[in-house]
């Protein structure tokens, strides 16, 4: 489905991607990990046809820098920093939804799946939302087209529990999509990947494929006792919903695919954990 | 043609919420506002009252102001535009680059030469109300030179936009590239060229080239056909163009100009990184 033939891309006398071989097929989830200058973003950006590079970038045998719209049509973006377009909101859906051939309302169900209200926002210049709206905009307008490949650069970092759940119950219903999503970390896209590729100074110097069965529509019933009250865990655990009438026990759900992430906050307060429950619920 | 009329609006709708703009037409409708408060239309030089010498009033200031505004409001926003990430997500849409770019240029060739428009509009329905004559064949003229002017440095602004990679360094060449346009505006500058043995033919043809020089003289035309102010050179202009030949060539040859920038452009822009 996707193909990188030793694909290499220099700015000035730096060369970014060395090299690089890859072969994405259809029905791979795949983790793009690596820390900042691996080459992530430029090699997104070949694969979106917006650079120039040496080597071959093939999206179904078509290359992007030429065949850009045919490409295109295919692929759901969501940047990692949001454009600062000032146009409205929903004119933003709407010039999306006509370049791509698609329903406005489509993408509006996605948004308010995620909890915005669309009437509110429809007339807001997208530049003046907060992080996590614009956020669930691009999602929305990914998510909300027929996308059959979708790349995501840190998607759900600026969402709170509740719309993480939503967004991963979103990429659930894309079963036939491709999904490249890229990340600093890897707890962060675990759960919803089958396959690690992860990249050092413009090679991969990880390509290996992750066995998870967790349903990425699951929640986990969570209860976690402490040994005292504690204000720092308190606040970060209040940022998952979860609630307490004493400030000892804690209740709440975390969603399937987040238990990886979830679990590397309580590592931060190991010293005062007594007790951890978690037990899956089925459904979303 | 739909994705570039889609463009179009979309570069129309960012800028009309963008702040150069509301300076932009604050200074273009506010410069007809004065002249008309400081009672421009009732004075009388070379025997020009009423509209006719608000317009040569407002057409010369319009040489100063709107060039250097369309270059570097136009240069500022499309290189920001890429630096700020506008390109990278707008760009993975799935859109010609040719419809990407005409349809900027034409969004921000409505968005400049609007406002310049609208306040001479202003300016004649106001002079409509009070009774006064209207010269149409100047406002006419007027239009055509100001709708040049614009597509010309809308041009050479998108091509300055495509070669530099960071908006300071394209506001830093649009800069430039003004103050070129405007040393060879300069007369004195000319005349040493001669004096120091450069043919008068040369300087004429520099004259002829340099579009803030083009808009002047043609401005200069409508109101003073045998162009008695530039002196001499006057007779080289007119054995040469005739007063309509002028007017035509003052229109047409920064129309071409600046396709002629916007097409080199649109040409680096799709070879080059786009984001």
């Amino acid at each position: 489905m996707i193909k990188f033939n030793n694909v290499k891309k220099t700015f000035r006398r730096t060369e970014v991607l060395k090299g690089l071989h890859l072969e994405i097929k259809k029905g791979d989830r795949i983790a793009l990990v690596g820390s900042n200058g691996a080459g992530k973003t430029t090699m997104i950006r070949c694969l979106l046809g917006e650079y120039v590079c040496e080597g071959e970038v093939l999206v179904n045998g078509l290359d992007p820098r030429v065949e850009r719209e045919l490409v295109l049509k295919d692929i759901g973006f969501v940047p990692q920093l949001p454009p600062p377009l000032k146009m409205p909101v929903g004119q933003l859906f709407n010039f999306s939804a006509s370049l791509c051939n698609s329903d406005p309302q489509e993408m509006i169900k996605v948004s308010e799946r995620l909890g915005l209200d669309f009437e509110e926002l429809k007339s807001r210049p997208f530049v003046k939302l907060s992080g996590g709206q614009k956020q669930k905009i691009l999602i929305s307008i990914a998510l909300g087209r027929d996308a059959k490949i979708l790349i995501l650069d840190e998607p759900a970092a600026n969402l709170d529990p509740d719309a993480r759940h939503i967004f991963f119950q979103l990429l659930a219903e894309k079963k036939d999509a491709v999904m490249l999503i890229s990340s600093h970390r890897l707890d962060e896209v675990a759960a919803l990947v089958n396959r690690v590729i992860e990249m050092d100074q413009g090679i991969i110097v990880l390509d290996d494929r992750v066995e998870d069965e967790i349903d990425l529509n699951s929640i986990l019933k969570t209860e976690i006792k402490i040994k005292r009250v504690d204000e720092a865990f308190a606040k970060a655990i209040n940022l998952w919903s979860f609630e307490s009438a004493d400030g000892i026990q804690w209740h709440g759900t975390v969603s399937g695919p987040d238990r990886l992430r979830f679990l590397g906050v309580l590592s931060r307060y190991a010293a005062i954990l007594k007790d951890i429950h978690m037990e899956e619920k089925s459904g979303g | 043609m739909k994705h570039l009329w889609l463009t179009a609006w979309a570069d129309i709708i960012e800028s009309l919420r963008a702040k150069w703009f509301i300076v932009y037409s604050g200074v273009f409708g506010g410069i007809v506002v004065l002249l008309f408060v400081f009672g421009i239309t009732e004075s009388r030089i070379m025997g020009f009252t009423g509209l006719t010498r608000l317009l040569i009033t407002y057409i010369q200031l319009t040489i100063a102001i709107l060039p250097v505004f369309v270059l570097i409001t136009t240069v500022r926003s499309v290189a920001g535009d890429r630096e700020a990430g506008v390109f990278e997500y707008l760009l993975s849409l799935p859109i010609s680059l040719s419809a990407w770019f005409w349809g900027r240029f034409l969004g921000r060739f409505i968005v400049v030469f609007l406002p310049v428009f609208l306040a001479m509009v202003g300016a004649v329905i106001w002079a409509a109300i009070k009774g006064a004559d209207i010269p149409w064949v100047l406002f006419s003229s007027y239009t055509g030179l100001l709708l040049a002017v614009a597509w010309c440095f809308l041009g050479i602004g998108m091509l300055i936009s495509t070669i530099a990679r960071t908006a300071d360094v394209a506001q830093g060449l649009a800069f430039v590239i003004w103050l070129i346009f405007l040393l060879f505006l300069d007369l004195i500058l000319l005349g040493i060229m001669i004096r120091e043995g450069l043919p008068s033919e040369t300087a004429v043809m520099i004259s002829l080239i340099n579009p803030l020089q083009v808009f002047r003289t043609a401005a200069m035309v409508l109101f003073d056909p045998q162009l008695v102010i530039l002196g001499p050179s006057a007779y080289v202009i007119l054995d040469l163009f005739s007063e309509t030949g002028y007017i035509i060539w003052a229109i047409v040859y920064p129309v071409i100009l600046g396709t002629l920038c916007a097409t080199g452009g649109y040409y680096l822009f799709k070879k080059g990184d786009l984001p």
